[in-house]
């Protein structure tokens, strides 16, 4: 029997413990940013214990950031916050993004951006779409604040060894059809628990066609299909990806070749396959209330089958049976770890281009990063946007989560290249539709969804 | 940590399936920096209508329910975020336990930091427990792996070294740090490209 991409690197990192009871697993990477941390470090502090290793942790700061005259954070609690951040990272030797320079950003964009984040790695963070990390082929989940504390301490945590599910992607995706598509449709498919208790491997040959930015959209969402992790296997893209990176190895060449070793044997080897032709996918969208609850641009919202419906369709204002191009849409968002990087800009600012937005929508687009927004301000990108009437914001989590003061007002329905429609998720009462950056874009010039695969609709 | 061996408590049963800690604790109050003080905004928007006045249809304001210590619910409680500040808010309530179809793996692993025991149980189990009054009381029986009813019992499933771990209400890092030589002997030997 062969070995699962997973379990290679599982294995190089057990310290002690057997499979089928919590092991215990070295961490090489650390990620940390402000609302899960500072319990953590007070944690340290009462037990007298140091940071075992500063040189594999590093912090930045963006779920409470301002996006908008960022050095002038209004709300004292926030405020406090990223200053116990800056605090602790200074006390403890740890190497912090501050705001206003090139490195903030969202925790998931700036560890790849940065070359942080590396195949082969176990990486964990104090935040769920840690899985995103995945992407580069290596073991990456989100953890809690005792075990951020844990991290903290002993550079090691304990887990119990998860089943392997692979996920078979192949075909080629239409025009207009994106990464974000693939995962929506995995999940609206397969449930939002279908993962649970899995490493998922995404494998096969549509992820040959697939940027990295766009295989991490992929693997920041299996976490909303309840996966612990996402994962695909390195290559050449991924090596093309990290050359010359901030952080990445001096010795490259050798380094490509440890990656090298880093895949899955033969697909008989995941303990359970899902099988997935995205030729004939179209762009989704979600209506409802988990991203479960999302259908095809072409579709019908479906019929309420149970409370559970009901409930999301009375959140959302919606109704069975009307078409998916016939939502409102008030307001629209492009940002997030799930597509705030600059190809996600730039898929949006194609859209936009030439195009002024619905006089009914506002826009706001806010860069993953720092280093995101001046790309993209390098390009053009952001002039293209204000042009069209949107708002060009300072990086951070923004209205993904609305921690900040970026939040979607009360009966608003925003088309979102976010990860969750939770309630309340972009504000109290906000109405959140998922889909792709493309998608978003050409709502917001329209003031509803469009198939964007008609090219007239552009 | 605080040990749970044999629990005896009254419920509250909140039976929908896929709560996120979204639901649990909204952001608004995670920008604490305290471990303490969550348990009144605990199901904040579900449990307070506009204006901040309780809602008196939700259960948890329900007077004769004040103090319950287990709750019950449906499947994939605490999915979503990754927030610890889920399991602090239900244990700053006075949750002991949790009785669910199942859980997100984050927010299980949370519970096992924080002495709130997420217990297992299939559906028809807990819907019988959810129709138990306001005063009635269950027991949790931790070593016996036992829900017990009056003269019904349910058995539960747990992972020995979860359940060592709550019986003894062990800290982590103590443990942890026992394997130190072993940890060191790992660090010399990861590949460095420089
Ligand atoms: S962008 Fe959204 S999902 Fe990503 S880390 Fe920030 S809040 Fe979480």
């Amino acid at each position: 029997m062969g070995k699962t991409l997973f379990d290679k690197v599982w294995e190089k990192h057990v310290i002690t413990g057997q499979a089928g009871e919590p092991q215990l697993i070295y961490v090489d990477l650390h990620l940390v940013h402000e609302v899960t941390s500072p319990q953590a470090f007070e944690g340290l502090r009462e037990n007298q214990r140091q940071v075992r290793r500063p040189e594999r942790t590093f912090a930045t700061m963006d779920h409470n950031v301002p996006t908008k005259d960022i050095f002038n954070i209004k709300d004292q609690i926030s405020k406090k916050q990223i200053e116990t951040l800056e605090k602790n990272c200074q006390e403890f030797g740890i190497r912090l993004a501050k705001m206003g320079t090139a490195d903030q950003g969202i925790v998931h964009v700036i560890g790849p951006q940065l070359g942080l984040t590396q195949p082969g790695q176990v990486i964990v963070c104090g935040d769920s779409h840690t899985a995103t990390h995945g992407a580069f082929g290596s073991i990456a989940f989100g953890i809690g604040t005792s075990e951020v504390e844990h991290v903290l301490a002993t550079q090691t945590i304990w887990q119990m060894k998860p089943k392997t599910m692979g996920i078979h992607l192949h075909g080629q995706l239409q025009p207009g059809v994106a990464a974000k598509d693939i995962i929506m449709a995995l999940i609206a498919q397969h449930g939002v628990n279908f993962g649970v208790g899995y490493a998922v491997e995404f494998y096969g040959d549509t992820l040959q066609q697939l940027s990295m930015e766009n295989r991490m959209t992929i693997c920041n969402m299996a976490i909303e299909g309840g996966a612990k992790m996402g994962m695909m296997k390195p290559d050449q893209t991924t090596f093309d990806y990290l050359k010359d990176r901030k952080y990445t190895p001096r010795n490259f060449a050798a380094a490509v070749d440890y990656w090298k070793q880093f895949y899955t044997d033969d697909p008989s080897d995941y303990d359970q396959i899902i099988d997935f032709d995205v030729s004939q996918l179209a762009p989704y969208i979600s209506w409802g209330t988990n991203p479960a609850m999302a259908i095809p641009i072409t579709a019908t919202l479906p019929k309420s089958s149970d409370k559970n419906f009901e409930r999301a369709y009375h959140y959302m204002d919606l109704k069975p049976g009307i078409k998916a191009t016939e939502i409102p849409i008030q307001w629209i968002f492009i940002g997030s770890c799930t597509n705030g990087r600059l190809e996600d800009i730039k898929e949006a600012a194609k859209v936009i281009k030439g195009h002024h937005i619905s006089p009914h929508v506002t826009a706001w687009i806010v860069p993953g990063s720092r280093t995101v927004k001046n790309e993209a301000e390098k390009l053009g990108l952001d002039k293209i946007f204000k042009d069209a009437g949107c708002e060009w914001r300072d990086p951070g989590c923004s209205a993904c989560l609305a921690m900040n003061p970026d939040k979607i007002p009360a009966g608003i329905h925003c088309a979102s290249t976010t990860n969750r429609n939770f309630e309340g998720r972009q504000g109290k009462d906000a109405r959140t539709h998922l889909a792709s950056p493309a998608m978003v874009a050409a709502a917001a010039i329209y003031g509803h969804f469009v198939d964007i695969r008609q090219k007239e609709a552009i | 940590m605080e040990a749970i061996t044999v629990h005896r408590g009254t419920t509250i049963p909140l039976m929908n399936n896929n709560i996120d800690t979204d639901q649990i604790i909204p952001k608004q109050f995670l920008k604490n920096i305290l471990k303490v003080g969550y348990g009144q905004h605990l199901f904040n928007d579900w449990r307070y209508q506009d204006g901040g006045t309780p809602d008196p249809s939700f259960i948890l304001n329900d007077a004769e329910r004040r103090q319950a210590t287990i709750l019950i619910t449906g499947d994939n409680f605490g999915c979503g975020s990754s927030r610890e500040h889920a399991a602090w808010a239900l244990k700053d309530w006075g949750f002991k336990i949790i009785i669910a179809g199942g859980y997100s793996d984050i927010f299980f692993m949370n519970c096992t930091k924080n002495g709130l025991l997420p217990i297992i149980l299939p559906q028809a189990a807990r819907n019988q427990l959810a129709k138990l009054a306001p005063d009635q009381e269950i027991t949790i029986d931790l070593p016996k792996q036992k829900v017990i009813n009056g003269t019904i019992s349910y058995s539960f499933d747990i992972d020995p070294t979860w359940k060592e771990k709550f019986i003894n209400g062990t800290d982590d890092i103590d443990v942890t740090l026992q394997y130190e030589p072993q940890i060191s002997a790992f660090e010399q030997k990861i590949p460095n490209f420089g």
